[in-house]
């Protein structure tokens, strides 16, 4: 089972690599980091807090947008293209051609976020900026992009790409709102609405979790007890997500 | 026992804004033995394609059960002694040949050193030994078409599946698959593959199916579904003088050398009488053949005057 997820996964990988996408996101990531130099020198406030934010700000963007746009077109595009039914006339399993791709934009994702965390810290190096604690938001926010490709590798399955790209950005963007369904839970007033509000806040994915950074730029030291959450919220949710894609895809007629 | 049984099968479409169901399959029952090259024909629009997707469980009969190498529901180990080669496919244009066929033989666990020769030796069986180190975005359609063979048979399969083979190959291709076929049968495989070219299903096939309208019209061995009665005779003869013959139809007239076509064992005796005292001479007598074009023609003209009837009267 494992050597056909990881066949898949390296296939998967070897795609993303060779797509050109992924080095235009790259370049506008590098250069971004970089432009956070100019942008510290002509803002107010402190150029290291600036630099810092922007940086991170910069790799979670582009994390997410590599993990959506590749992401939604994993199923979709195999189906479109007819290359699945030569994949599962083999003796795989629809949940292991699932977990492989999967696996393939987790493995693509950390070479992404390697290179561009690598130029991140070499500028911040340089400065005398670097603070360990960084590490810990951009593992964080990896953490951040697995879940969202969980997402879209759900949306994959089930609509076109367009769709799929439309709903997985929406949900990114109600992931780190959802503090704000916190709030209306307790201003309402019927049981009923705040019992909505719960489950809802329950069933949407808190994206929060994953992101420090505002408390790393400050200064505020990370618990380890945080970063075990957030991975254990991944595990739990992530799982959750693929284990419905994979349901939805083993009944899935391919014409 | 059969390598693969369609037991009554029933399948529908239904297009995104009708509620109406279109049915491709009503009532298919076909059994492929082992060891036979079986070719599955049939108009456009038959349901050949939804045969082949259902045998391989890429999608599920509304009524029935496939069963393939004895496994109902064709679970994902069922597979594992087959090869399959889809119509028209679409590969991975990034890959290259080489690491095409290495993915593939990776989703049967084969190890590292039987790949890399296995993945040579095919690349040889199909014409592609130097170029397997291209990309496929940089084959041509009869390259893709060969690699997508050779991609069929990188398990060394039992059953080989097959939609339509030849599509795409001139001549030497078409000629060279059908020697993959016979070969792979004189090592005791089964072939299951569909095709518009009938030519190919009669030079080669064991067995025959004949598809019209999501039902099975013919089935069997060529030489039974054809030959069951002698429809015409061919009379050739030399040195007639008058054309005038008692019965019959001049096929063609070449000098003094006529050919006439007979209906009837009475009227090639009344034609035969004349030629004794007219100097002519008879050259030879050939039984008519009905060919497979005319019993698809035949069974596609009869399905297409009867209206489409619903199966669910038929289901279980």
């Amino acid at each position: 089972m494992l050597a056909r997820i990881n066949a898949i996964a390296l296939n998967t990988f070897r795609e993303a690599i060779r797509h050109r996408i992924l080095y235009l996101l790259l370049i506008f990531a590098v250069a971004m980091i970089s432009f956070a130099q100019i942008l510290s020198l002509v803002t107010v406030g402190s150029e290291e807090k600036i630099i810092k934010d922007f940086g991170l700000a910069t790799i979670d963007i582009f994390g997410v947008l590599t993990a959506v746009f590749i992401g939604i077109g994993l199923v979709s595009r195999e189906i479109e293209r007819r290359t699945v039914y030569t994949l599962l006339a083999k003796p795989l399993h629809r949940f292991e051609f699932i977990l492989g791709k999967f696996a393939g934009l987790a493995l693509t994702l950390v070479v992404n976020t390697s290179v561009m965390t690598a130029w991140f810290f070499l500028v911040l190096l340089l400065k005398g900026m670097f603070d360990a604690n960084l590490a810990a938001a951009v593992l964080l926010l990896y953490f951040q992009f697995l879940l969202i490709t969980a997402i879209a590798v759900l949306f994959s399955c089930l609509s076109t790409p367009i769709l799929a790209s439309v709903m997985t950005l929406a949900l990114y963007v109600i992931g780190h709102l959802l503090w704000s369904l916190d709030l209306l839970a307790v201003r309402l007033t019927a049981t009923w609405g705040k019992a909505f509000c719960r489950v809802l806040y329950l069933v949407l994915p808190n994206l929060g979790t994953f992101d420090i950074k505002g408390e790393v730029v400050h200064g505020v030291p990370i618990d380890a007890a945080r970063i075990a959450w957030a991975a254990a919220y991944l595990v739990l949710y992530g799982s959750a997500i693929l284990g419905t894609a994979c349901a939805l895809f083993e009944r899935k007629e391919l014409q | 026992m059969p390598v693969l049984e369609l037991k009554d099968v029933h399948k529908s479409y239904r297009s995104h804004l009708s509620i109406r169901k279109h049915w491709v399959l009503r009532g298919l029952s076909l059994s492929i033995e082992p060891g036979e090259i079986f070719g599955f024909i049939g108009t456009n629009g038959a349901g050949k394609t939804t045969t082949i997707k259902l045998a391989l469980g890429l999608i599920f009969p509304d009524a029935g059960s496939v069963t393939l190498f004895g496994q109902e529901g064709v679970p994902a180990e069922a597979r594992r002694r087959v090869g399959f080669l889809p119509e028209n496919p679409y590969l991975y244009d990034y890959l290259t040949g080489e690491e095409f066929l290495d993915f593939h033989a990776r989703l049967f666990g084969i190890d590292a050193p039987t790949r890399r020769a296995r993945v040579r030796e095919l690349l040889g069986r199909v014409g592609l030994a130097n170029r397997g180190d291209r990309q496929l975005r940089h084959y041509s359609k009869g390259m893709l078409q060969r690699i997508g063979l050779a991609q069929a048979l990188i398990n060394d399969p039992d059953l080989v599946i097959l939609d339509e083979p030849m599509s795409g190959l001139d001549p030497i291709g078409r000629r060279e698959v059908r020697d993959i076929i016979l070969e792979l049968k004189s090592r005791g495989r089964t072939i299951f593959f569909s095709t518009h070219i009938l030519s190919d299903t009669e030079m080669i096939c064991d067995r025959v199916g004949l598809l019209v309208r999501g039902s099975l019209k013919a089935v069997g061995r060529i030489d039974e579904l054809v030959s069951r009665d002698i429809p015409y005779w061919e009379v050739a003869l030399q040195g007639v003088k008058n054309g005038n013959l008692p019965c019959g139809q001049v096929v063609s007239r070449r000098d003094d050398r006529l050919l006439v076509r007979v209906e009837s064992p009475a009227d090639m005796h009344r034609i035969l009488a004349t030629l004794n005292g007219g100097g002519a001479q008879l050259v030879s007598v050939t039984p008519g053949r009905q060919s497979l074009e005319d019993l698809f023609i035949r069974e596609a003209r009869a399905s297409a005057a009867v209206p489409a009837e619903s199966p669910e009267r038929h289901a279980r």
